[in-house]
């Protein structure tokens, strides 16, 4: 893998490096109709209008109702920001947008699936760093690991470039899941 | 459902044509082809829905487009896969930008080839998601009628706007269960049409301290209907505020009114430009501060409040701040602002708003639509002047236009004192959209008078649709203003490109009247001043198509105008400003705007 440490800033995630002046992060929820073609809609929205996505995550969440929840991570002025959610809101599959950095605390995670190819010291070196994050080994061989490690995308980031120099093979992340704290739901 | 008495099985064409016919339609436009010969056959079989055969799918978009635009009713396509959706593209488009409410209905391949670059296949709902409000595929003709209802309801309500429903020949065949609109699930689509209260309150306490207050209108009141357009001339005399309008607004307000300041934008009045950029108040009805009315934007209206009035929330604050900001329907809103307005006593600050007036009538005095008149050449101006004196003469008038110097000529010299009068394209300014919409304003109003003022380029993109007009004795008048040039390009290139005209004049452009005479329509030729009323009074009283062939002044261009990247009051005048001037007045940062 050609990942050279700190180049996480320019990976899938973050193809901005840095906010610009003016610019803000929102995470969002938008629940939807999870029929077909929904997220080619959302997406088709993003890059129709030149808004950002820095991490998108999309999975059916009420089978019987057949709703989807994507979340989305987006940046933007604040005008643009107030664009997208209007935006979002009026599509027709569209049950409900909600900002979740703007309307209270909420919490986000990532899990990524992790493989270092190592032996000798690097082999327990990484085992090492597992404990520390807290992560988990779900595959080994005599020669690998697959670690599955769990929290913020910036701890996500954290763990894979300690794993860079202790043989990293591949790096699967599966973007923003979030939800808002407290008792009530979306 | 099979215990519900009011529904029951029928092959997916069936259901086609028994839901267009339970939403009311009347009038199909469309072209037949493979992946839709089921549901031609039903319509066959079949008197209550009138078929239109257009000569071109696109030509069916645009007369849909005109057919709801003029009657406030949804149009309705009907075109094959492959090459009839794509062809239909251009009108959904345009039907999106300009919000108007159309339902395409398209023939896919069958369900089990999809994928396989089946003959004529085109992945038309891929193609058509960002040209649409909102498409289906059908994939099972129990989910059709379902379908089909639904489309008409997203088309209509809130914002209106273009559905399509992709129909695979498989599902046109089968058997499903019919459900009637009454019947259908609510939509996770519910706009919202009453307005604030609260923010209708804070609206109407600015109107009430304003000096210099403006109405600014659009489209979406004319969306609105026409009790939207009655609530705002009643509004507009409540409150003696004068009151402007974008292209698509045109008819809301009358322009023989006495508060009209006529349209504003990049080729609207003097007065509505001086008026937009010096008010205090705004009272923005159903616009999007588009860029062709804002010019500049942060020069744009700076001493401002401004109060916006629109359907759709992300209208809002999205070139231009709104301070108060109501999303609801106009009409809706227009009800409840008059309403409040007149319980709060009326108030205005009469004082303010008479030296308000004062100052419009000084900027009225410049007399921006005056022109060098001419004796030996038809000036485009006064050809169209000529016009519509005649079509006021005549009454019951509808307008349709193409693209281009023509259009901008016809918004400024034609009045329209009703809505629904005026078919143009407006956002997406798609050349050929004016003889397609001719033939569907004429579907919808047989007995009125139809006129496409054209130019010879636009007219020759769409000009195949003449077949159709005859074919159903459309009496539309196609009145060309022939410069022999791409009139609107060469303009720029003479502003912007050092008069270096590239590929913009009409080489090797047919015999118009012959043409006329091929299709069997009746061809008018005229290029002298002194014939022209008796050449216009000819076309209006022939009893069928016409083309009119005006050969106009080549070189004339079309002011006021802001050029591209200035603020309202920088805005050049026709009579004032020389070419030296004009080709000095863009500056190289203006010059990347279109």
């Amino acid at each position: 893998m050609d990942l050279k440490r700190g180049s996480s800033s320019r990976s899938a995630y973050h193809l901005r490096p840095a906010l610009k002046e003016g610019e803000e992060r929102r995470t969002l929820s938008v629940l939807v109709d999870n029929e077909s073609g929904v997220l080619a809609r959302v997406i088709g929205l993003f890059s129709g209008r030149g808004y950002n996505i820095e991490s998108l995550t999309v999975a059916e969440t009420d089978h019987t109702g057949h709703r989807s929840r994507i979340t989305v991570v987006t940046t933007g002025t604040p005008m643009v920001l107030e664009q997208i959610k209007a935006q979002l809101d009026r599509m027709v599959p569209v049950h409900r947008v909600r900002d979740l950095t703007s309307e209270g605390p909420s919490v986000e995670r990532e899990l990524a699936l992790v493989k270092v190819a190592n032996t000798g010291d690097h082999r327990v070196e990484s085992l090492r760093v597992k404990d520390a994050f807290r992560a988990s080994v779900v595959d080994a061989s005599l020669e690998s690991f697959v670690f599955e490690v769990t929290g913020s995308p910036e701890k996500i980031d954290a763990f894979v470039d300690l794993m860079r120099p202790l043989g990293l093979v591949d790096v699967s992340r599966t973007g923003v899941a979030a939800i808002s704290r407290g008792p009530d739901g979306m | 459902m099979p215990s519900n008495p009011k529904s029951s099985t029928m092959t997916g064409a069936e259901i086609v044509i028994k839901s267009l016919i339970d939403q009311g339609v009347e009038v199909v436009f469309g072209y037949p082809g493979g992946a839709v010969l089921p549901i031609y056959d039903e319509l066959f079989k079949q008197n209550k829905i009138e078929h239109v055969l257009v000569r071109h799918e696109q030509g069916a978009a645009h007369a849909a487009e005109g057919y709801a635009r003029s009657t406030g009713k949804p149009g309705v396509v009907l075109v094959t896969s492959g090459p009839g959706a794509t062809n239909a593209v251009t009108g959904l488009q345009d039907a999106l930008m300009d919000s108007i409410p159309l339902i395409c209905l398209t023939g896919q391949v069958p369900t089990f080839m999809i994928g396989n670059d089946a003959f004529q296949e085109a992945d038309t709902i891929g193609i058509t998601r960002p040209c649409t409000k909102h498409n289906w595929l059908v994939k099972d003709t129990d989910d059709l009628a379902e379908t089909m209802h639904q489309a008409f309801y997203v088309a209509t309500s809130g914002r209106p706007g273009p559905v399509l429903i992709d129909i695979p020949k498989d599902v046109q065949f089968a058997s499903g269960t019919y459900i009637g609109p009454r019947n259908i699930k609510p939509s996770a689509y519910q706009p919202k049409l009453k307005g604030d209260t609260a923010a209708i309150q804070a609206a109407v306490e600015l109107m009430e301290g304003a000096k210099r207050p403006l109405f600014y209108t659009g489209g979406g009141v004319i969306n609105s209907g026409p009790h939207a357009s009655q609530l705002l001339r009643d509004l507009v005399e409540a409150t003696g505020f004068p009151i402007t309008s974008t292209l698509m607004g045109l008819g809301s307000y009358p322009a023989s009114g006495d508060k009209w300041l006529g349209m504003l934008g990049m080729h609207g009045s003097y007065e509505a430009n001086w008026a937009m950029h010096d008010c205090d108040v705004m009272i923005c009805v159903g616009a999007r501060f588009d860029d062709r009315i804002t010019g500049r934007l942060d020069a744009f209206a700076p001493k401002s409040k401004k109060i916006h009035i629109d359907i759709d929330p992300s209208s809002i604050n999205k070139n231009v701040r709104a301070d108060v900001p109501i999303v609801g329907d106009v009409g809706h809103v227009l009800e409840d602002m008059t309403r409040i307005f007149r319980s709060r006593g009326a108030k205005t600050n009469k004082a303010g708003v008479a030296k308000w007036w004062e100052k419009i009538d000084e900027w009225r005095a410049v007399k921006c639509f005056d022109y060098e008149g001419s004796d030996t050449l038809i000036k485009p101006q006064f050809a169209v002047e000529r016009l519509a004196e005649a079509m006021k003469k005549h009454g019951d008038y509808y307008v349709t236009t193409e693209v281009g110097q023509h259009q901008m000529w016809a918004a400024q010299y034609i009045p329209f004192d009703s809505p629904n009068r005026w078919m143009t394209s407006g956002g997406l300014g798609t050349m050929g959209y004016g003889v397609p919409a001719a033939v569907g304003v004429q579907i919808a109003h047989r007995d009125s008078l139809v006129v496409d003022v054209a130019g010879e380029a636009s007219f020759m993109m769409t000009m195949q649709e003449m077949s159709t007009a005859v074919q159903y004795k459309l009496p539309i008048k196609i009145f060309i203003l022939n410069n022999e040039r791409l009139g609107m390009v060469r303009q720029w290139q003479q502003l912007l490109h050092g008069e270096r005209y590239s590929s913009s004049y009409s080489e090797a452009l047919p015999d118009f009247v012959k043409m006329a005479e091929a299709f069997g329509c009746k061809g008018i030729k005229c290029e002298k001043p002194d014939t022209l009323d008796d050449a216009i009074a000819e076309m209006i009283a022939y009893d069928g198509p016409v083309i009119f062939d005006c050969l106009v002044e080549k070189h004339e261009n079309c002011f006021p105008m802001i050029p591209s990247g200035k603020a309202h009051n920088e805005m050049l005048l026709g009579s004032r400003a020389g070419a030296g001037d004009i080709s000095q007045a863009i500056e190289s940062d203006g010059a990347v705007l279109v």
